[in-house]
């Protein structure tokens, strides 16, 4: 089955007018761990959907491992869906058994496999319960049970983390990094984006049903408008005005934060800021994902006011 | 861990789905209830049969009136009644009576009255019946013994005299037993409609509802789903209505309160079960649609009614029809109809009377309908059964995916 790779090729999807999705692609590599950011309505859950085949796209396709997705294959995917979903009146034991003989597991390997997921993910206590008298964060590990108990070679979890207590949060991380480990391709997506910023080795920002920018994390933070913060006690107020290609972005009593435009030099920032005497800090900052986030996602505004004022896609699409 | 093996065949999906179903209603306290509660009731119903029916009058004579004792059991015969009499003292009579030992004591009376009945409050409707038919001709004899005639060659002579009756057409020959039968065959069936029916919209609106059918869909087609439901949901009516009509008709067998053949008692059961199928299979898919279209339990019942209103309509006309006129016209024409046929024909039948033409159309339409609400309640299904929400218009649900 080739690389094992999971790709998402130029999907698009309306619902009546609204367009849902647009084109939107991106590949998850296996053994790759990857996040699905994007604001509530961008298209993560449509995108989940389709890949899963519980909806239909209108263009485009889904491939593992080079081969378009069918109803056979789609049964090695885990998917959690965002709206938790499982019969509140059947036994955690049997559900999870027969989540796992649905995938086309023979009875007696979704019986071990209940019993070690259950396990692993401290619910098998309550085997015997029904999943409707489980607390909420129970449900959830059930949930994620139910995902992993046909043992799937893709994982796709749609808001895995969100209503989790700190503790269950690491037992999914742990998880979702074995499962990764194990060389399989896993995307989720979450709107806890330190989280992502610290488990993913690739993270996808999606707006308005367009991917805006994909790739490594740190990739993208380079990516992103670099900034300098310069603490220069005797510098009077404007000393970097004229500097090209600079911005001021803040200026707080002798310390500046500036953005660096295209072709900007940062050694012509310090030749001048020396020039105004001692500099006691000179860094580059980059932004954290959650700050890249709000400068991707606010676009949506800018290109409202200007369309085609897209300066950073170009730059933060590796 | 090694990728397994997931293939999994289509009907292997929907055999997954109809056990569940089956294990789940099987273990529920409604299934065990309803079952035991209308077999109990069945079997209940037999026992008073039986002790009504054993129940023969016994009447006291006296001395006095030893020989009329022939001629009230003779009567009381001719009018399907069976009297046995004891002889008594009048005093004995009287105290037997007042315990309920005896149901009457004929004593002699004067002679404008010659019979005097001694009762504890009430004569039973039939007695009565014996006994005045016994008064009048008594009272016959004596005019005619009076006039020098012989009463018993009167009687032989009244006895022997008949009219010929030609009939057109040949009536069947309704029997009550039948008519009770039918009508038990009417209220199972439909108890076993109603409640299975909308066991398989409950369960498709709890699955969306819970949004599980989300998870089931990424695995198997909505097709699978619906049939493993209606199939599992329709096995488990299938073991009620053969644990309750099984043990009806062993019950009234071994009671022996039956007097019509063997044969046609295992004929209204199987027709039954045959009519269940038949019922269950064509409104279930509708309800199965229908359930489909809505995203909370609450709103079910709105949504299936209209269907339901057929089921309620055709037992409506049995049940208050066919009793008292088995060969209705109306009942007839209804009953060959499909949304009609499945209450309707099996209390027809278990009536007896049916032709067989009329058996095989109404059967072949339903068999001919089947494959047409497949299809349809298919589409409805996949179209609306991942849309939560705001109920889904029928019209927007029959449009191609």
């Amino acid at each position: 089955m080739g690389d094992g790779r999971l790709e998402i090729d130029r999907i698009s999807k309306r619902y009546g007018d609204v367009v849902a999705l647009r084109d939107t692609t991106f590949d998850v590599r296996a053994g790759e761990l990857f996040g699905f950011v994007g604001s509530n309505g961008a298209g993560k859950t449509t995108t989940m959907r389709i890949t899963l085949g519980v909806l239909a796209a209108d263009s485009g396709e889904v491939r593992w491992g080079g081969e378009r997705i069918t109803l056979e294959t789609r049964r090695h995917i885990g998917y959690m869906p965002e709206e938790r979903g499982l019969y509140p009146k059947m036994k955690v034991g049997e559900q999870l058994i027969y989540l796992a003989r649905m995938h086309g597991l023979s009875a007696k390997d979704a019986k071990a496999s209940t019993e070690e997921w259950t396990e692993r993910l401290g619910v098998a206590h309550r085997q015997g319960d029904d999943v409707q008298n489980l607390s909420l964060g129970n449900q959830q590990r059930v949930q994620l049970a139910a995902a992993l108990v046909h043992n799937p070679s893709i994982l796709v979890l749609d808001e895995p983390f969100s209503g989790l207590d700190p503790i269950a949060v690491d037992v999914m991380s742990k998880v979702l990094l074995d499962k990764a480990a194990e060389g399989i391709p896993v995307v989720f997506s979450s709107h806890q984006l330190e989280l992502v910023e610290r488990l993913c080795d690739r993270v996808g920002i999606i707006r308005s049903g367009q991917m805006v920018a994909i790739g490594e994390v740190d990739e993208l933070r380079s990516g992103g408008a670099a900034e300098l913060v310069v603490v220069a006690p005797n510098a009077a107020p404007g000393w970097a005005a004229g500097l090209a290609g600079v911005t001021v972005r803040e200026q707080d009593g002798d310390r500046t934060v500036l953005e660096l435009g295209d072709g900007a030099d940062d050694q012509a920032v310090l030749h001048a800021a020396l020039a105004t005497g001692p500099v006691t800090e000179f860094s580059r900052q980059r932004p954290s994902l959650t700050e890249l986030y709000r400068e991707v996602v606010t676009q949506e505004t800018d290109e409202d006011a200007a369309p085609g004022a897209e300066r950073n896609e170009a730059g933060v699409t590796a | 861990m090694s990728t397994p093996d997931v293939r999994l065949g289509a009907w292997e999906a929907v055999r997954l789905v109809a056990s569940r179903e089956v294990t789940t209603k099987m273990r529920s306290k409604a299934f065990i209830i309803t079952t035991v509660a209308t077999l109990v009731l069945l079997i209940g119903f037999a026992l008073v049969m039986k002790l009504s029916e054993g129940s023969g009058e016994t009447v006291g004579v006296t001395q006095e009136t030893q020989a009329l004792a022939e001629p009230l059991k003779a009567t009381a015969g001719q009018i399907g009644q069976s009297v046995d009499t004891t002889v008594v003292s009048e005093e004995e009579g009287r105290e037997q009576v007042a315990d309920g030992t005896l149901d009457a004591l004929l004593v002699g009376g004067d002679d404008d009255q010659p019979l005097r009945v001694v009762v504890e409050k009430d004569l039973d409707g039939d007695l009565k019946n014996a006994f005045t038919v016994l008064a009048g001709q008594l009272a016959l004899n004596q005019e005619i013994a009076e006039l020098g005639g012989d009463p018993a060659q009167v009687q032989s002579s009244v006895a022997s005299a008949q009219v010929d009756v030609e009939p057109l057409e040949e009536p069947y020959p309704y029997q009550p037993e039948q008519l009770v039968l039918g009508i038990i065959a009417g209220v199972l069936i439909y108890m076993s409609l109603l409640l299975n029916g909308q066991l398989v919209a409950q369960g498709v609106v709890e699955e969306k509802s819970s949004r599980v059918v989300e998870l089931l869909l990424s695995t198997i087609r909505p097709w699978q789903l619906m049939a493993g439901k209606v199939l599992g949901i329709g096995f488990v009516g299938f073991v009620q209505m053969v644990v309750v009509g099984g043990g009806g008709l062993i019950a009234a067998l071994a009671l022996d309160v039956l007097s019509i053949p063997v044969s046609a008692a295992i004929g209204t059961v199987v027709w039954l079960i045959v009519w269940y199928i038949l019922g269950f299979v064509m409104y279930s898919l509708v309800f199965a649609a229908l359930g489909a279209l809505v995203s909370r339990q609450e709103d079910v019942g709105g949504v299936i009614t209209p269907a339901l209103m057929f089921v309620i309509v055709g037992y409506v006309v049995g049940i208050s029809v066919l009793p008292s006129e088995p060969d209705n016209t109306l009942a007839e024409v209804l009953s060959v109809i499909p949304v009609f046929a499945p209450t309707l024909m099996p209390m027809r039948l278990a009536m007896g009377g049916v032709p067989v033409w009329e058996m095989i159309v109404s059967v072949g339409l339903v068999i001919v309908l089947i494959p047409l609400l497949v299809w349809l309640a298919g589409r409805i299904y996949a179209n609306a059964v991942m849309r939560s929400g705001a109920k889904v218009k029928l019209r927007d649900a029959m449009k191609p995916a």
